[in-house]
C-alpha cells in the first residue's frame, strides 16, 4: 500500500505557501474546500431497488416491503430504508473522486463517517437530483480529511435528504 | 404511546452476516468495490480478510430503531421515523468465508423531547466482540 515518496511534488496542485512543509506529501487540493459540483442526472427511485436494498440491509419493515402498507400510512409507494441515499449520493461521490485537480487516490480513501439528515423519507417514485459541496478539506497526522455533502432535492426541487460523508486520504507511509 | 424512559435499552438485535450477504447489498447498493467478496483482492491491500461494506453495517444497524417505532404505533398508522443517521467507520467487520460474522446492535434511548416529538437513540454496534461503529446516533420524530 506504501507508496514512492511523492518528494514534495504530489500529482495535485498543492500550494507549499498554503500548506505547512510536514504536510506537502499530503496531495489533495485545499483549494477544493466550498467547491460545489453539478447536479447529477435524476435518479428515478423503483419499488423493486427499494424492496432489494431493504431486504440486504435487513428491513423487516412493511412499509419498505409492501406497497398497500406504505399506501395505508399514507405513502405513495413503499419507503426506503434510512441508508438508501447512499445510492444517490454515491454518484456525487464519483464525481468528487473525478475531478482533475483534486488530488485524490481512490485506492488511498477510507470512509470515515456518514450521516443522513431527512426532511422527508425517499418514496418509490421520486426523481432526485444530488449537488456536492466540499464543506471541509483538513489535514490530520499526515492524512488528509475530506468533507463533502450531498444536497438531495425531489423533481419539485424540494430538499429530501442532506448526504454527508468525510473521506480520509491517507497520506503516505 | 408507551411510557419512554431515557437510558432504556429500546431495540437489541444480532444481524449474522455471511459472504452472500456482502454480494446481496452489493448488487442492492452498486458497491461492487472488489475488497467485499475477493479474498486475493483484500489480501493484496493489507485487510485482515474480505470486509462487510461499512454502509451494510450502517444500514443494519438502523433497523432495530425502525422495527422499534413501527412498534409504537397501530399497524396502517404512520410510524414515527428516522430523521437524521450518523456514524463514524471505527473498526471493520471481518466476515469469514466459512464462518461469516455476526453484528451485534444495542439501542438505547439517549434523549427525549416529549414536547417536540423527538428523541435521540444511541447504538452500540460490535462484531467478534469489538466496537465497530463509534459515535452511531439516530434522531427520531415520534408518530
Amino acid at each position: 500500500m506504501a507508496r514512492g515518496p511523492t518528494g514534495g511534488a504530489g500529482p495535485g496542485p498543492v500550494a507549499p505557501s498554503a500548506v505547512p512543509p510536514r504536510l506537502v506529501a499530503v496531495p489533495v487540493n485545499p483549494d477544493l474546500q466550498g467547491r460545489v459540483l453539478p447536479p447529477t442526472p435524476p435518479y428515478l427511485v423503483g419499488r423493486e431497488k427499494v424492496r432489494e436494498f431493504a431486504r440486504a440491509t435487513g428491513s423487516t419493515s412493511p412499509l419498505s416491503l409492501d406497497p398497500e402498507a406504505a399506501r395505508a400510512a399514507g405513502h405513495a409507494d413503499v419507503v426506503a430504508p434510512p441508508t438508501f441515499a447512499i445510492v444517490v449520493q454515491e454518484a456525487t461521490l464519483a464525481q468528487l473522486l473525478a475531478e482533475p485537480d483534486a488530488g485524490i487516490d481512490f485506492s488511498l480513501v477510507v470512509h470515515g463517517d456518514q450521516r443522513f439528515s431527512y426532511t422527508r423519507p425517499i418514496v418509490a417514485g421520486d426523481e432526485l437530483t444530488a449537488t456536492l459541496t466540499v464543506t471541509s478539506v483538513k489535514t490530520l497526522g499526515g492524512n488528509a480529511m475530506v468533507t463533502a455533502a450531498s444536497d438531495v432535492v425531489d423533481q419539485a426541487g424540494e430538499h429530501v435528504v442532506t448526504a454527508t460523508s468525510t473521506l480520509v486520504v491517507r497520506g503516505d507511509s | 404511546m408507551t411510557a419512554l424512559e431515557v437510558g432504556a435499552v429500546v431495540a437489541e438485535t444480532t444481524y449474522a452476516l455471511d459472504r452472500g450477504s456482502l454480494v446481496r447489498y452489493a448488487g442492492a447498493s452498486g458497491d461492487f468495490n472488489p475488497i467485499h467478496y475477493r479474498d486475493d483482492v483484500a489480501a493484496s491491500v493489507g485487510l485482515p480478510g474480505v470486509l462487510a461494506h461499512g454502509m451494510l453495517t450502517m444500514g443494519l444497524a438502523v433497523q432495530p430503531v425502525v422495527a422499534w417505532l413501527e412498534s409504537l404505533t397501530e399497524p396502517g398508522r404512520p410510524p414515527g421515523r428516522v430523521t437524521d443517521y450518523q456514524v463514524r467507520f471505527t473498526r471493520p467487520v471481518v466476515v469469514d468465508p466459512e464462518a461469516g460474522a455476526e453484528v451485534v446492535v444495542s439501542a438505547k434511548l439517549a434523549q427525549l423531547d416529549d414536547e417536540a416529538g423527538t428523541g435521540r437513540v444511541d447504538l452500540t454496534v460490535t462484531a467478534a466482540g469489538q466496537t465497530v461503529l463509534g459515535k452511531a446516533q439516530v434522531r427520531v420524530a415520534f408518530a
